[in-house]
């Protein structure tokens, strides 16, 4: 029994056919790179996941039982958390603010609760030193670099002790050191037993961290291999369409 | 800043060095508590407030008396309330123009209540619930049905003029029944040589200070105002969260309504016309801003308290009353411009 299983997953918006009939099954201590050209598809499916929105068709299963989520909430209850291709941060609000937004730490002083800021500031210092990324909680998200922010928006899923990770291109803007750290933790959360999907334009981190790689192009998987099935070559010419399918 | 000792076990390799540095990033903060005070508007316009008032001890020997200051405060403090809730929903980039033809609703509404015989405390209930089935109403329309604040609010302005006007029968009502010695003092007496209605205020805006600072319901009013998508994401039921910023904007219009009639001793269909002008006008000045996001507890009492100061000065100086809205206009358009250059500046 997979951890998630993707059946026959469509997704239409208006007269755009983003996907379709997609299956995918991710086992956990797994981690699968899900990659494509622009436009391919690979964000949609990664927030029918997580619930930003359903699939016009299809089932999506976890642990074997049949889900469906209305709002991001109920994934994330289900135990998946996202980090946005956009980041989806507040800019007025700190670093440790947005970690911990929707779920903010409080302290009880007799029957008030009020937000717990040394506390927040100190879970996502720790956090931002686990990623090695210059971050300071206090700062504004709105004067950080981007390499800050998506720090920031990693740090996120790093609170609760989800089952399943995913990651839309979680190392589009940062460093060399930075990039080495997520994908250290992407180890990490392999061996503990986490799965993670890796979306990524970028070849060798996938190849570094994935046990599998999956390909979509226009809206169709046309490819599901393992790792070391495949080469470089043949994932860029199955991403362009050199290659038919594999 | 504390000097508390960080984690370090992290699971990787060659910590130390790292993590020292890092631990001292974390505890950094960009600027101290002072210059964190400088940078905001309130700030600034607490200092054109005091020159003004210094400007204004030369002009008018009539400016620094204790019987004037009482007036400044008092007047200030209705405006200062609705302008409390004002900020909330200016926070969300939201705009509530219904708040003048509010008061004058919940005037006659309260008046009537007050003057058939009821006591005080079914007056105030009825005033806060018109308060609040009128937030509602603007809420839900502007959150469920995603139609514009700024048009959902203009119809309910007229809407609730009307009502007024109805249920008033265009009459004034000025008996308020067995509580109305009890009702007039607490609108227009003072306590300790304050006007009751500058302690609501000030009570108020502690309590507003407070739920920005430490609620979880200011947070994500503020970070809806910041990307409602984003805190849609982060779980945050935003729909909900605009309904009650509504209500709770009408609900400090209601408060107001109830201290402003009792003050004045008479309730007309007429009250409250064009103050959600000066309402706006305080909380911009107070440094809202009308994208979301930015909001201040003392911005909205400083705002008012500038708006007053500058009707009063006028007045003491001889200026005929008919410039009073000018001058307010230009400090609005001021106080957006100073904004405008300090965030320039960063
Ligand atoms: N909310 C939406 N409304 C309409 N069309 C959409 C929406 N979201 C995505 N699409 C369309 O669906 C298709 C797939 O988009 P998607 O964002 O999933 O691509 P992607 O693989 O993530 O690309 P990239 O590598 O550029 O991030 C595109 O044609 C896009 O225009
Ligand atoms: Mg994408």
């Amino acid at each position: 029994m997979s951890l998630l299983e993707l059946k026959e997953i469509t997704k239409r918006f208006g007269a755009i056919s983003a996907l379709q009939g997609v299956n995918l099954a991710i086992e956990a201590g797994e981690a699968v790179g899900l990659m494509g050209d622009n436009g391919a598809g690979k964000s949609t499916l990664m927030k029918i996941i997580a619930g930003n929105f359903p699939p016009t068709s299809g089932d999506i299963r976890i642990d074997g039982n049949l889900v469906s989520f209305n709002k991001p909430l109920d994934a994330r209850n289900s135990g998946i958390e996202i980090v946005y291709q956009d980041l989806a941060l507040c800019d007025n609000l700190t670093a440790s603010a947005n970690v911990f937004l929707g779920r903010e730490l409080k302290k009880k002083i007799g029957p008030f609760s009020m937000l717990d800021y040394r506390g927040m500031n100190e879970r996502a210092g720790e956090l931002f030193t686990e990623l090695k990324s210059e971050t300071r909680p206090r700062d504004l998200v709105k004067q950080m670099s981007g390499g800050q922010r998506q720090a920031v928006a990693i740090a996120r899923t790093r609170l609760s002790d989800p089952k399943l990770v995913l990651m839309d291109e979680p190392t589009a803007a940062i460093s060399v050191r930075q990039v080495a750290e997520v994908l250290s933790l992407i180890k990490r959360l392999k061996d503990t037993g986490h799965a993670v999907v890796l979306v990524s334009h970028r070849m060798p981190d996938v190849f570094e961290v994935c046990d599998r790689v999956a390909v979509l192009r226009r809206g169709i998987k046309v490819a599901d291999k393992s790792i070391d099935q495949t080469s470089t070559e043949e994932v860029t010419g199955l991403i362009t369409g050199a290659v038919e399918a594999a | 800043m504390n000097n508390t000792t960080k984690k370090t076990s992290t699971g990787s390799d060659k910590q130390i060095d790292h993590a020292a540095i890092d631990a001292s990033i974390t505890q950094r903060q960009e600027v101290s508590a002072i210059g964190a005070i400088i940078r905001t508007q309130p700030f600034w316009v607490f200092v054109a407030i005091l020159c003004i008032a210094t400007v204004m001890t030369f002009v008018s020997d009539a400016f620094m008396t204790e019987r004037n200051m009482f007036n400044i405060t008092r007047n200030f403090a209705f405006f200062g309330i609705m302008a409390l809730g004002m900020s909330a929903v200016i926070c969300t980039a939201g705009i509530d123009l219904s708040v003048g033809s509010l008061l004058g609703l919940c005037a006659i509404t309260l008046g009537l209540t007050m003057q058939s015989g009821w006591g005080i405390e079914m007056g105030f209930i009825v005033c806060m619930l018109t308060a609040a089935i009128v937030g509602f109403i603007n809420g839900f329309l502007i959150a469920y049905l995603k139609m514009a604040p700024f048009v959902v609010t203009l119809g309910m302005l007229a809407m609730a003029r009307s009502i007024a006007m109805v249920l008033s029968n265009n009459k004034m009502i000025y008996e308020f029944g067995p509580d109305m010695e009890l009702f007039e003092w607490i609108g227009g007496e003072s306590m300790l040589g304050v006007p009751n209605v500058v302690w609501l205020l000030i009570v108020m805006t502690l309590i507003f200070w407070w739920i920005w600072k430490y609620s979880t319901w200011g947070r994500w009013v503020v970070a809806i105002g910041g990307n409602a998508h984003a805190a849609k994401l982060a779980g945050i039921p935003v729909e909900r969260m605009i309904v009650s910023v509504y209500v709770v904007c009408s609900m400090c219009t209601g408060l107001a309504a109830f201290m402003f009639i009792g003050y004045t001793g008479s309730a007309t269909n007429g009250m409250g016309v064009s103050y959600e002008l000066n309402v706006i006008a305080a909380t911009v000045i107070g440094g809202a801003n009308l994208m979301g996001g930015i909001v201040y507890a003392f911005g909205a009492a400083i705002g008012a308290a500038l708006v007053e100061l500058i009707r009063n000065s006028l007045l003491l100086a001889g200026i005929p009353a008919l410039w009073q809205q000018f001058f307010v206009g230009l400090f609005l358009i001021l106080a957006v411009l100073l904004e405008q250059i300090r965030n320039r500046g960063r």
